[in-house]
């Protein structure tokens, strides 16, 4: 379980994050909305220990989240970035197997390679484990990106686990079979799940709760099937009412 | 493995070749048989090994902090003297030649490398605040520093040259031009002892510096201290830049040649790319060092020019090849 509270954060003087509480259960996808320019992506890289707030205080479990070190996080809490741009020729399976750090001191292991292949296969890109990263499409970097982070924390129960627009670059089908795949994940292993989105329909399809977030201040926060709404979004969003009415139809 | 173990052999092969040629022939046959002349033995202990090893050293120096650079900067086109370290380092010891007299010896050898690795440093830190002054690491903001360092540090030296007298002017020209001729023991014992430890510790980072190229971020998200990670390459190829400049002036381009040729052959993990580099760019080094000093026998051309010629045309394909969309700079 992830608390967070009261955290405040400015960058040059202006504040992005405006005494925010939120807290995150085990076992639940949890989805951080809003406008552009938010405060969403410096929300997260709060809550993964990036940026330090400059008020507030973040709890992981019954633990101050700065009083962690960096080892014990990186087989606790696994993060996706937005822009994760690699600029050297690195093996999709070399990427994948970087996510296994953690684990290995001296190379990889035979199981460190199984569970590379394996996140790869859930991620549909087994086919790509020998093609040189940099040449990947948007889409499939992000994909191999995602079975990076999973096989960092695939042997681990109630670990975290923190994605920056998972499906910004994903067509249709590997946006679902990625949200399928991090609710089984989270289900089967108790993970603790945040993701920052803008797609509003996965969000309320996929997510058990809802941070609304419009200036660095929490809105609105609920069940997502409740605050997921067209007046909500009217509000959040500033849309003429029939436009957010109109724009989305929520018909499990 | 076996890569290094071919590296390993195709340095031998030039070591040999390197002891053996010049003015003084000295086959290698000879030297199994032990059946040397006087003259023979007296040129190959004073004057040819110190040369060769001091161009193994460089070489190896050049080439394992260009890769580091590289990994540091997440980017290719890093080189120690594209971006300014290496001139910086050249103020520093120019200002040492200059306003210290001449530094002899082994003490003035170690204070010739302390400047340059100060010279260095600052460089590095430099660059690397200016680069990400949009927040993000930028490219662009790398080269153009390095530009602006590299003028800057030329006009330091140019002026500085204008101060100095006839003895030190044939210092500074020699140098700034790149040269192994001044080989002689102290240089080699000197940048030995820096060059190896240093270079020993990045190796050691290899590992970490592949992290580092998926993003300060995500290292981090994978355990690394990368705060602790880039101080520590950055002091540390700040050093071997240093120890490099301080023995053998300015030698350029075999930082960004070198880790890329590896990088073609074996790919870009640093396990391998480091130690790979360091054997490739002492065989180079040599290579160049032994043909800069026989090609215009009895003169001798100072090998930065012959590696800049290589360097500088490999420099703009780079170049070319990264903009027309690779990796979209």
């Amino acid at each position: 379980m992830i608390s967070v509270c009261d955290v405040s954060y400015s960058a040059s003087l202006q504040k992005i994050l405006d005494d925010v509480s939120a807290t995150f259960d085990a076992g639940k996808v949890s989805a951080i909305l809003g406008p552009n320019g938010a405060g969403k992506s410096t929300l997260l890289k709060c809550i993964t220990g990036s940026l330090k707030p400059d008020f507030g205080t973040i709890w992981l479990e019954d633990r101050k989240l700065d009083s962690y070190s960096l080892a014990e996080l990186s087989v606790k809490r696994a993060v996706l970035s937005q822009n994760t741009a690699v600029s050297f020729p690195f093996s999709v399976m070399e990427i994948v197997l970087m996510g296994r750090n953690p684990y290995t001191l001296n190379g990889n292991t035979a199981s460190d390679i199984e569970i590379a292949e394996e996140t790869l296969d859930m991620m549909d890109a087994w086919h790509l484990r020998d093609r040189s990263f940099p040449t990947l499409s948007g889409g499939e970097q992000q994909r191999v990106q995602f079975a990076r982070v999973l096989s960092q924390i695939w042997d681990q129960r109630e670990a975290y686990l923190f994605l920056d627009e998972p499906t910004s670059a994903l067509d249709l089908k590997h946006q679902y079979q990625l949200m399928e795949l991090v609710r089984n994940q989270c289900d089967e292993r108790a993970l603790t799940v945040i993701i920052v989105m803008h797609d509003l329909n996965i969000a309320y399809h996929n997510t058990d709760k809802s941070y609304f977030i419009q200036n660095g201040i929490v809105k609105v926060c609920g069940a997502s099937k409740e605050v997921i709404s067209a007046d909500t979004l009217s509000e959040i969003y500033n849309l003429p009412p029939h436009y957010a009415a109109s724009h989305i139809n929520f018909s499990a | 493995m076996p890569a290094l173990l071919l590296l390993g052999l195709l340095l031998l092969v030039i070591l040999v070749l390197a002891i053996s040629i010049g003015a003084v022939s000295i086959p290698a046959l000879d030297l199994v048989t032990a059946g040397l002349s006087e003259q023979q033995q007296a040129v190959l202990l004073s004057i040819r090994l110190p040369r060769v090893l001091l161009a193994v050293v460089v070489g190896v120096a050049l080439a394992i902090s260009g890769a580091a650079l590289q990994g540091l900067f997440r980017n290719p086109l890093a080189d120690p003297g594209l971006i300014g370290i290496s001139t910086s380092a050249a103020l520093a010891v120019a200002v040492v030649i200059v306003f210290a007299g001449p530094l002899t010896g082994m003490l003035g050898l170690y204070s010739l490398s302390i400047a340059a690795f100060l010279g260095a440093m600052i460089a590095c830190f430099l660059i690397f605040r200016l680069a990400k002054l949009s927040g993000k690491f930028s490219v662009t903001y790398m080269l153009l520093t390095g530009i602006a360092l590299n003028a800057l540090c030329a006009a330091g030296v140019g002026f500085l040259t204008f101060l100095s007298n006839d003895e030190q002017l044939r210092t500074l020209t020699f140098w700034t031009m790149g040269s192994l001729g001044g080989a002689l023991w102290p240089s080699v014992i000197v940048a030995s002892t820096i060059v190896v430890p240093s270079c020993l510790l990045l190796i050691k980072s290899a590992r970490e510096l592949n992290l580092l190229l998926l993003g300060e971020d995500e290292a981090r998200y994978l355990g690394v201290d990368e705060e602790k990670l880039k101080r520590l390459i950055i002091i540390s190829t700040a050093l071997t830049v240093g120890a490099g400049i301080a023995v053998s002036g300015i030698i350029g381009f075999v930082g960004l040649v070198v880790p890329h040729l590896v990088r073609l052959l074996l790919g870009p993990d640093h396990r391998l790319l480091l130690p790979a580099s360091g054997l490739l760019g002492a065989s180079l080094l040599l290579a160049a060092d032994t043909l800069a000093r026989t090609v215009v026998a009895p003169a001798e051309m100072p090998v930065g020019i012959l590696t800049s010629l290589i360097g500088g045309p490999f420099f703009l394909w780079l170049l070319i090849k990264q903009y027309s969309g690779r990796f979209g700079l």
